[in-house]
């Protein structure tokens, strides 16, 4: 019976995320013209891109290899499966039995060393040059991930998101300065993956300035559509990864009623609009960095993941 | 070496109120005159060709002045300038195309505006069929571990066509290399021929952004040669039309480069004042650029009381809502940390290049025609040219940041003192060949046209010299040792016209 209920409880966080992801990319979109006096887009415009672009014809480079048409799926299904172990508005998901925030780090990779490969894949000068920018950033941002993972599992005592999430919501952790410096590392490191203001900027069109974009300046189509949902996926993950380890109390434990879980359903919206407002207001107040500034920013991530985890070993062995 | 030929040199006062006096001069003063020009003597303003004849235009910045030397009896080719002196090369290819006047001498070769696919050769000399080209050949790099990343012409935004051959070492840009004439259109051979009237309206769609400097400098240029007694009031407004254009520009610019560097709350903002700046001007002269305003002997259409309040409301607007803009601008960190030392055009290849406009003043190259080859109205306007010695994008966009300002004072000026009157004069009245020069400051910088007019006062050859031509290639030197990304950035800052040199 638990299994049961756990397995439908992961059905819906998975469908969750995927009809919430183009949502939050649009209300970020929608806040951030809002800001600058402008009308906007409607914030369900992400879903109307998707449809159109599901229905479009599919136009592939002539070398492009067998590489370039799997990718997309590739990325979409590894970065689902990530969002879908990250506890929205429960915990006790299914899948957490089974993978943890390694696994997580590990998904997000396999993404982007796809989305990588298929950016070179087609042989055009600015695929290569979002690719191998994307792969400077990755390798900055993975060692960063990883230490805030160390930090958090170093404080809950578990690499499991759920059993995490259990544990910070107990109360039992207090004020920590370790779980401050993994906050500012994983804000930064979610700013970098995401392909954000001021690491890299969503809604340019200046060629020879994109990094993600120029990875995909070449799809079109249903790939275009499953690479832009994996991107969205990605953002939506991100906040629902810091919202589940820094802002834990909402969310329902496994065995709850309906209502625990209505609650912890609506707290997640919340922390989603809140999480796409602040994200809006910093992209409009800062212009982009240039290329050679992204490693120092992550070098602050990482040089925090670094000292949180040291801290914890310091304030253990006192 | 030979002694520099004895030019006629005309003060911008003469020139503008009389035909020009061309020197003729000989080949070896020719010459020697390229070697004057390499020396730094002299700034090279333009070089042309015209039937069987070679010209250049040439300023002396010490005392403000202006000649045209002509090389005539030309049947195959002319001593290269651009050999000695790099600002004429693009100048002497673009020649070469269109009269089939081969530059001797030149180590650049290669056409410039035909890139094969015009159906006439040489469309303004022999008009022979097409042969075809070679495919071009561009500049050959060699060394360890660079790529080449060829940009262009079709880009990713709605911008003009231009195509961008970089070679980068990694991330750092080794060279650039430009290529142009995708906005080909043959304005040179449409204004063969075509009437004063025609002519105008040519001029005034060369370069869009900049139909008011391209009308005013034709009108310059028409005036001159019939000795045209144009009303003080058309001068009045025909300057309030050339700032206007000029705030407009300047606004979307600085909103612009900003925008490159992913900062867009800035163009947000200075879009919005820029539309008003078009509202205005369609509200006081009938069209949002003011296109086909300005006409030889005047103005098209007089302004009311109605149209001075519009432009006085603006002005009122504007300088209350730029500075908070400006403090913006200024107190962002994180955009100070693109614009401060990207992009950096050296002092004295601004100087050997006579780049005008914000690039030239931004790199110490204190020149502004409104001011140093002086036309009416703003000999009587009291106007301060800014200038700064820093080259870099930040400083040209503090350049443009500083010549708002100014405009608003100078149209508050022109509106106060206002002269009552008639705008139009009549222009028909010469019956001989007559020629003419016209330079006036566009927001680029300074716009020449070279007007030639035969008896029946139709256009026998006008040539029209766009500020872009001694600016792009500052941009391939300013971009190099910067890195591929912040080159949108340089562009924008450069903010050079495709149209304007493609003709």
């Amino acid at each position: 019976m638990e299994l049961i209920s756990n397995l439908i409880l992961q059905g819906v966080q998975m469908i969750l995320v995927l009809a919430l992801a183009p949502g939050l990319t649009g209300l970020v979109r929608k806040v951030k013209a809002r800001l600058m006096r402008k009308q906007g887009a409607p914030v369900l415009q992400p879903y109307r891109d998707l449809a159109r672009l599901m229905r479009k014809e599919v136009v592939l480079a002539t070398n492009a290899s067998w590489l370039f048409r799997t990718s997309p799926y590739m990325i979409f299904a590894a970065t689902w499966v990530a969002a879908a172990l990250v506890p929205t508005f429960a915990t006790g998901l299914q899948f957490s039995w089974t993978s943890d925030l390694i696994a997580l780090v590990a998904l997000l990779g396999s993404a982007r060393f796809f989305l990588a490969l298929a950016g070179m894949d087609a042989g055009t000068s600015f695929g290569g040059i979002g690719s191998s920018r994307e792969m400077m950033i990755g390798t900055l941002a993975e060692p960063a991930m990883l230490l805030v993972v160390f930090t958090v599992a170093l404080v809950a005592g578990s690499t499991q998101l759920s059993n995490v999430v259990v544990y910070m919501a107990s109360g039992e952790v207090g004020i920590r300065v370790s779980m401050g410096m993994a906050l500012i590392a994983l804000i930064i490191v979610a700013v970098a993956e995401n392909a954000r203001i001021p690491v890299d900027n969503p809604g340019t069109h200046l060629e020879v300035t994109m990094v993600h974009e120029a990875m995909v300046l070449e799809y079109s189509g249903r790939h275009l559509a499953m690479i832009e949902l994996a991107a969205s996926l990605k953002l939506l993950l991100y906040m629902s990864l810091i919202g589940c380890i820094f802002l834990p109390w909402s969310i329902a434990p496994a065995s709850a009623g309906p209502s625990a879980m209505l609650f912890g359903f609506a707290s997640f919206f919340a922390k989603l609009v809140a999480g796409g407002v602040l994200l809006a207001v910093f992209e409009i107040s800062t212009a982009k960095m240039r290329v050679f500034r992204v490693p120092d920013f992550l070098g602050v991530a990482l040089m925090l993941g670094l000292l949180g985890t040291l801290l914890l070993f310091v304030s253990r062995s006192l | 070496m030979t002694q520099l030929p004895d030019l006629a040199w005309t003060s911008p006062r003469d020139f503008r109120v009389g035909p020009f006096a061309v020197t003729p001069v000989l080949t070896t003063e020719w010459t020697a005159l390229a070697y004057a020009l390499a020396a730094g003597k002299f700034t090279l303003m333009s070089l042309w060709a015209e039937d069987g004849a070679a010209c250049m235009a040439l300023h002396d910045y010490a005392a403000h002045r202006v000649a045209v030397a002509r090389l005539e009896g030309l049947t195959d080719g002319f001593p290269s300038v651009g050999v000695h002196h790099a600002a004429a090369q693009r100048l002497e290819r673009a020649a070469a195309d269109l009269f089939g006047l081969v530059p001797q001498g030149a180590e650049d070769a290669r056409p410039w505006l035909d890139h094969g696919r015009w159906e006439i050769a040489y469309p303004l000399g022999a008009a022979a069929p097409h042969p075809g080209h070679p495919p071009y050949a561009f500049l050959p790099v060699e060394g360890e571990s660079l790529h080449q990343v060829p940009v262009g012409p079709v880009h990713a935004g709605i911008i003009e066509p231009g195509h961008f051959r970089f070679t980068a070492q990694g991330e750092t840009v080794v060279r650039l290399e430009e290529r142009f004439g995708y906005t080909h259109k043959g304005i040179d051979r449409l204004m063969q021929g075509a009437s004063l009237a025609r002519g105008a309206e040519l001029a005034g769609r060369t370069s869009g952004d900049s139909t008011v400097a391209y009308a005013w400098a034709f009108a310059q240029a028409a005036e001159a040669a019939l000795e045209a007694d144009v009303p003080v009031r058309a001068f009045a407004l025909r300057g309030i039309m050339a700032e206007l254009e000029r705030l407009a520009n300047h606004l979307g610019d600085i909103g612009g480069i900003c925008n490159d560097a992913a900062f867009a709350m800035m163009l947000a903002q200075t879009s919005v004042l820029r539309e008003k700046v078009m509202r205005a001007a369609f509200a006081t002269f009938g069209h949002r650029f003011m296109r086909d305003q300005i006409v030889p002997g005047g103005v098209a259409a007089d302004i009311d009381s109605k149209g001075v309040a519009v432009l006085r409301a603006l002005i009122k607007e504007v300088q209350n809502r730029f500075p908070p803009l400006v403090e913006l601008y200024d107190n962002t960190a994180s955009l100070m940390d693109r614009t401060v030392a990207t992009g950096f055009a050296g002092p004295d290849l601004v100087r050997r290049f006579g780049a005008g406009g914000f690039t030239g003043r931004a790199s110490g190259r204190d020149f502004d025609t409104r001011r140093d080859l002086r036309y009416a109205p703003y000999h009587t306007l009291k106007l301060d040219v800014p200038g700064r010695e820093d080259g870099d994008v930040n400083a040209r966009v503090w350049i443009r940041i500083r010549e708002v300002e100014q405009s608003c004072l100078l149209i508050t000026q022109m509106l106060d003192t206002l002269p009552h009157g008639p705008v139009r004069t009549d222009v028909e009245g010469v019956h001989e060949p007559r020629e003419g020069l016209g330079v006036v400051e566009g927001f680029r910088g300074d716009i020449l046209i070279w007007l030639s007019l035969d008896a029946s006062r139709r256009i026998r050859r006008c040539h029209m010299r766009d500020p872009s031509w001694f600016q792009w290639p500052l941009l391939e030197a300013a971009i190099e040792n910067n890195i591929i990304a912040d080159f949108p950035l340089c562009n924008k800052s450069f903010n050079c016209s495709y149209s304007g040199q493609d003709l």
